[in-house]
């Protein structure tokens, strides 16, 4: 039976970092960047709830929407002042640095107002946890809403992507930007939505990942942050269903190989994993084979 | 001065700017003028300055990202230090005990490295990038969990715990998994990490200038086309990742033997240490050598000029860090920079403007 509970738990942080890939499969798949700033805009979202809820006693869900509606200003104004200007420029490995000038610039400017000690954060979950099988699978409130919530964003982004103008206009972006723009498509303001809701999910995941783990320091998203990208290469990066999958099984491989292996090497059975996947099928699970042009 | 290829006019000056900063540095010593907190800032200084000279033959050179160069490090130092520390007793020769160690760290890191890119450079993107991250994180976390005794019956091997080793009563305890390696010689010193630096600007500069280096080049100006005139594109793919990894491994070869105890800890060896080595890299020049030297000083040296400020050097380093990137590379800037260069001013100055 605890065999169950685990995999539950795995899903459950596994959906989490299925959130987070969204926002780095969306940004790679349409401004072909690595946003290594992702990981802290989820330890954002986390404080600003921190700072509404148990600082100035605001009501719960007056502070998820706050910290949303804050995420999505940070991404907007992070991708207009540090990523734009260095649109088009000589190496695409640029814009990664200055990326990660971002994450040390969010880290710390955190470390200055809240402090390095781990802040316990307040779960947003009102449920109690659910007993089956006679109190031996015990499902926590938290799981429960994660995992719908991991849901709900997945097909609600599939939807707004196939069937919505702008989610239209963000795919033929990610596939030809040039051709997009003589299309009439707003290629930088797509780039923008495409920012706005990266970072306004990277909040979610920010508000459920400090739900299920009430510990809360500058660095919470670094972690978690990289571990999202890696299963975003794992379900194969650009793709939405890709990243769930991706997202799912990492958190099952890791919550069990830390239950059955060891604690400590959990982290090294995962990117195992990842770089075996990686030699099998160099483009992830659900990954497309870009053809290579002369 | 003419009769000198430009190439070697370029090179040499850089082994000429090591060589008077060391003598500056020197002069400076002995009149007791650096602080102790700089002085113990050398061979750090070196140690990065030979790291961002590896990973930009891997990034500028061979035109290949690695998120993972610090466990390329971490891995020359633990091989290194291990070797000290068994034969700290054998070899009382201490430059000869340290130049084994260096060579058996370069070894096992290009070892690795040559391990890690012969699936992985097959293939074409960004492949190598993740999976190097994935490997400095696996390099890190191993270690971390590994046991390593030594008694009359020879090494004994554990990931679990210290107990599980079996040692007996006089065995000893190498690697002590999370302490890491307690007492390792201290054979590291500003003259030896001086040496290095020249070292390995002597080998990658010629590497670069030799018949390979072209090669190597070639893969990264066009793939396509270099294997059509007939290039083994992943034999030197792997040997210029190897030979990256290798120096790596120097870099944590001089790491290890700077302090007493090595321990693969976050800060020395993981994600964000890749990622630093690689910022000397890219704001020093993709490609360029000295300039990847001279940012990785500068970057060094910042946060500790910036220690008065405290609580907020980091942040501005981060602030110097977006700036400076934008500066350098924004299309924007640089055209705007080109319209009002100095050069172009002091043109129109005299009336010949270049324009």
């Amino acid at each position: 039976m605890s065999f169950i509970n685990y995999v539950i738990n795995g899903v459950s942080l596994g959906s989490i970092y299925a959130i987070i890939a969204l926002g780095y499969t969306m940004v790679y798949g349409i401004a072909r960047m690595l946003n290594f700033a992702h990981g802290d805009v989820i330890m954002v979202g986390a404080f600003t709830v921190f700072f509404g809820v148990s600082m100035q006693g605001f009501n719960p869900f007056v502070a998820v929407l706050l910290s949303i509606a804050v995420c999505i200003t940070l991404g907007i104004t992070i991708e207009f002042i540090a990523y734009r200007p260095l649109r088009g420029a000589a190496s695409s490995l640029v814009v990664l640095i200055t990326a990660i000038g971002v994450s040390y610039f969010l880290q710390n400017l955190a470390l200055l107002i809240f402090g390095a000690n781990p802040k316990s954060f307040t779960s947003m979950v009102p449920l109690n946890p659910i007993r089956l099988a006679g109190g031996q699978i015990v499902i926590s409130g938290e799981t429960i809403v994660t995992i719908l919530s991991c849901l709900i964003i997945m097909i609600s982004l599939t939807a707004f992507i196939k069937k919505t103008k702008p989610g239209q206009a963000m795919l033929a972006v990610s596939e030809d930007k040039g051709a997009a723009q003589l299309m009439g498509i707003n290629v930088n303001g797509t780039i923008t939505l495409t920012f706005a809701i990266g970072s306004g999910l990277a909040a979610v995941a920010g508000i459920l990942l400090c739900s299920a783990y009430p510990s809360l320091s500058p660095y919470t998203g670094s972690m978690p942050g990289i571990k999202a990208f890696i299963a975003a290469v794992f379900g194969g990066i650009g793709s939405i269903p890709g990243a769930l999958i991706g997202g799912i099984l990492l958190g099952v491989i890791e919550i069990l190989g830390r239950a059955y292996i060891s604690s400590q090497l959990a982290d090294v059975i995962v990117f195992m994993v990842l770089i075996f996947v990686l030699l099998v099928k160099p483009t992830g699970i659900l990954g497309r084979k870009l053809q290579e042009k002369v | 001065m003419d009769k000198i290829p430009k190439i070697w006019r370029d090179n040499l000056i850089t082994y000429g700017m090591v060589i008077a900063i060391y003598a500056v540095m020197q002069i400076l010593i002995s009149f007791g003028l650096v602080s102790r907190l700089m002085q113990g800032l050398l061979v750090p200084l070196c140690i990065y300055v030979i790291l961002a000279i590896s990973l930009n033959l891997t990034v500028g050179i061979l035109g290949e990202l690695s998120l993972g160069h610090a466990g390329f490090m971490c891995l020359g130092a633990f091989a290194g230090a291990f070797f000290s520390k068994i034969t700290v007793e054998a070899i009382t020769f201490s430059p000869l005990r340290f130049f084994l160690a260096i060579v058996i760290g370069a070894v096992v890191a290009g070892f690795f490295g040559f391990l890690i890119g012969m699936p992985v450079l097959r293939f074409r993107g960004d492949y190598l990038a993740i999976v190097t991250l994935a490997f400095g994180e696996i390099i890190k976390n191993v270690i971390n969990a590994l046991f390593v005794g030594l008694d009359d019956r020879g090494f004994h091997f554990s990931l679990s715990d210290r107990a599980s080793l079996g040692l007996y009563e006089d065995g000893e305890v190498i690697i002590n998994g999370a302490q890491g390696i307690i007492g390792t010689p201290q054979d590291s010193n500003f003259t030896v990490g001086i040496v290095l630096v020249l070292l390995t600007l002597f080998i990658v500069q010629n590497l670069i200038r030799s018949r390979d280096g072209r090669a190597i080049m070639s893969i990264r100006d066009n793939l396509i086309a270099s294997e059509s005139i007939g290039i083994h594109v992943t034999k030197y793919k792997l040997m210029a990742f190897s030979i990256s990894a290798a120096l790596a491994g120097v870099a944590g070869v001089l790491y290890s033997h700077n302090l007493n105890n090595v321990v693969a800890s976050p800060r020395a060896f993981g994600y964000n240490m890749s990622i630093m080595i690689l910022v000397f890299v890219v704001l020093g020049g993709i490609g360029n050598i000295r300039g990847s030297m001279i940012a990785a000083v500068v970057l060094t040296l910042l946060p500790e000029m910036m220690r008065g400020l405290d609580r907020y050097r980091m942040l501005i380093y981060a602030i110097v860090l977006i700036v400076m990137m934008l500066f350098n590379w924004s299309p924007q800037i640089l055209a705007w920079r080109e319209q009002h260069s100095i050069k172009d001013l002091i043109g129109r100055v005299r009336g010949r403007s270049r324009v």
